[in-house]
């Protein structure tokens, strides 16, 4: 054994650089996930609405961006878009477009689940005890509504960090291209550097979404009633 | 859209999509069955056995298929085990859908009160009789759900086998893509076979919820 090849993630900048490729990744995400949850808010209102038009043009939305795999929306924006427009986005950019768009179907159904599930009698007794629509919203509706809503949406945001690992395939220099260009980088001198970068990358994901899900499993314990 | 095009480049999404399904079927079933078994031990708390499993469950939950699968494909070999494109495609579907389908399932078994296996006992029956008769009958039926987001979430994340080297709709899109830039006509394709594959599947799945409910009401 004389070369083992963990080495090489000490050479130089190699660690620091996957960390910034790392950095990338998260920062993708959690723009998506903010710009996400603002409009999936708004979606989730919308579906809740009576209105058929917007329901059937709500529930074509949603079913077509759940159903289609995130990497062929992400072929759609970034080969399909560009071409039919004729503009030029960036992978990062066709990235955050398509983690917006999948990510407010999600975000919108979770909303809507969460809002359908308060039972017809909070907001009437809410009513009944004299108070006005806003108060009944802000100090009945709206608290049970963000229990059952905020596990699940922290919960999204996992989905949404490990679901970016795939913009490496649309050419954005992330934590998994800044490990390939290591792998390649030190291919003569490390030749088995591949399995410790990868290995590496693997529990970067893991540390990244670990806690957060923690966080989600917690607090879905503790909101249960 | 030229149509020509479309005609003559359809049986190559055709035996991709076949691809697909076939290793999405095996895949999935396997992993059927390693959630089934990961989630039964860790019901029973089978010492030692259910701290690997949640220590797996964690791992595999946590991290995405796509670097699943780059540490089988270029990783291992680097320790001198080879998989082919093929293995490892199924490999990391089973590695990532045990831990997705254990979950499903364990929903399922805790929703399953003490008083059932109790009365099942108490009436005599041994425990293998209880887990075969009372409790996977009952726990199945309600963690069909999650089992069912779980195959479509599933069968969603094959689009990342392309980057293992296997001829999938993604590599079939991109390779047409880059060789004769004909990017509408094969997006369009693209997204018509994943409509095709998913689209009847996610309906049957709604069907089929929709009838157990209906059967829950009757309690």
């Amino acid at each position: 054994m004389q070369d083992m090849g963990i080495e090489v993630l000490f050479q130089g900048r190699n660690f620091v650089r996957l960390l910034e490729g790392l950095w990338v990744t998260v920062r993708i995400s959690v723009f998506s996930v903010i710009v996400s949850t603002l409009l999936g808010i708004i979606l989730g209102m919308i579906m809740t609405m009576k209105n058929p038009l917007l329901r059937i043009i709500t529930r074509c939305y949603l079913e077509f961006v759940r159903i289609m795999p995130q990497l062929v929306l992400l072929f759609l924006v970034y080969f399909g878009l560009t071409k039919m427009f004729r503009i030029n986005l960036s992978g990062e950019i066709s990235a955050i477009i398509v983690f917006v768009i999948w990510g407010t179907a999600e975000m919108g159904d979770l909303v809507r689940g969460a809002l359908t599930s308060i039972p017809v009698h909070q907001y009437e007794s809410g009513k009944a005890l004299g108070l006005t629509t806003v108060q009944n919203y802000c100090y009945v509706i709206i608290p049970q509504t963000i229990r059952r809503l905020l596990p699940q949406a922290i919960n999204l945001v996992t989905r949404m960090i490990k679901t970016t690992s795939l913009i490496v395939l649309i050419g954005v220099v992330e934590v998994v291209k800044v490990g390939q260009q290591i792998i390649e980088a030190s291919r003569l001198t490390s030749p088995s550097a591949a399995v410790w970068v990868y290995g590496v990358i693997f529990f970067l994901y893991f540390i990244v979404c670990y806690p957060i899900s923690i966080l989600s499993k917690r607090l879905e314990v503790k909101w249960r009633n | 859209m030229d149509f020509n095009f479309i005609r003559e480049y359809v049986p190559y999404f055709v035996v991709a999509a076949v691809l697909t399904i076939r290793i999405a079927s095996i895949g999935i079933s396997i992993s059927i069955l390693f959630g089934l078994l990961c989630s039964i031990i860790r019901y029973f708390r089978i010492p030692i056995l259910h701290r690997l499993i949640d220590i797996y469950i964690e791992l595999s939950r946590n991290t995405p298929l796509l670097i699943q699968l780059f540490f089988l494909y270029f990783g291992l070999p680097k320790l001198g085990i080879v998989l082919s494109s093929e293995t490892c495609a199924i490999t990391g579907l089973v590695f990532l859908g045990g831990s997705y389908m254990a979950e499903a399932f364990r929903s399922g078994l805790e929703a399953i009160g003490n008083s059932q296996i109790e009365a099942g006992l108490s009436l005599g029956l041994t425990k293998s009789q209880v887990i075969r008769f009372i409790v996977l009958p009952q726990a199945i039926s309600i963690s069909i759900p999650a089992f069912s987001a779980n195959v479509i979430f599933l069968i969603k994340e094959t689009s990342v086998f392309s980057a293992v080297a296997l001829i999938d709709l993604m590599n079939v899109a991109k390779d047409l893509i880059g060789l004769y830039y004909k990017t509408d006509e094969t997006l369009f394709m693209l997204v018509s076979s994943y409509l095709i594959i998913l689209l009847p599947l996610s309906i049957a799945f709604t069907l089929i919820e929709r009838r157990l409910r209906h059967a829950g009401y009757g309690n």
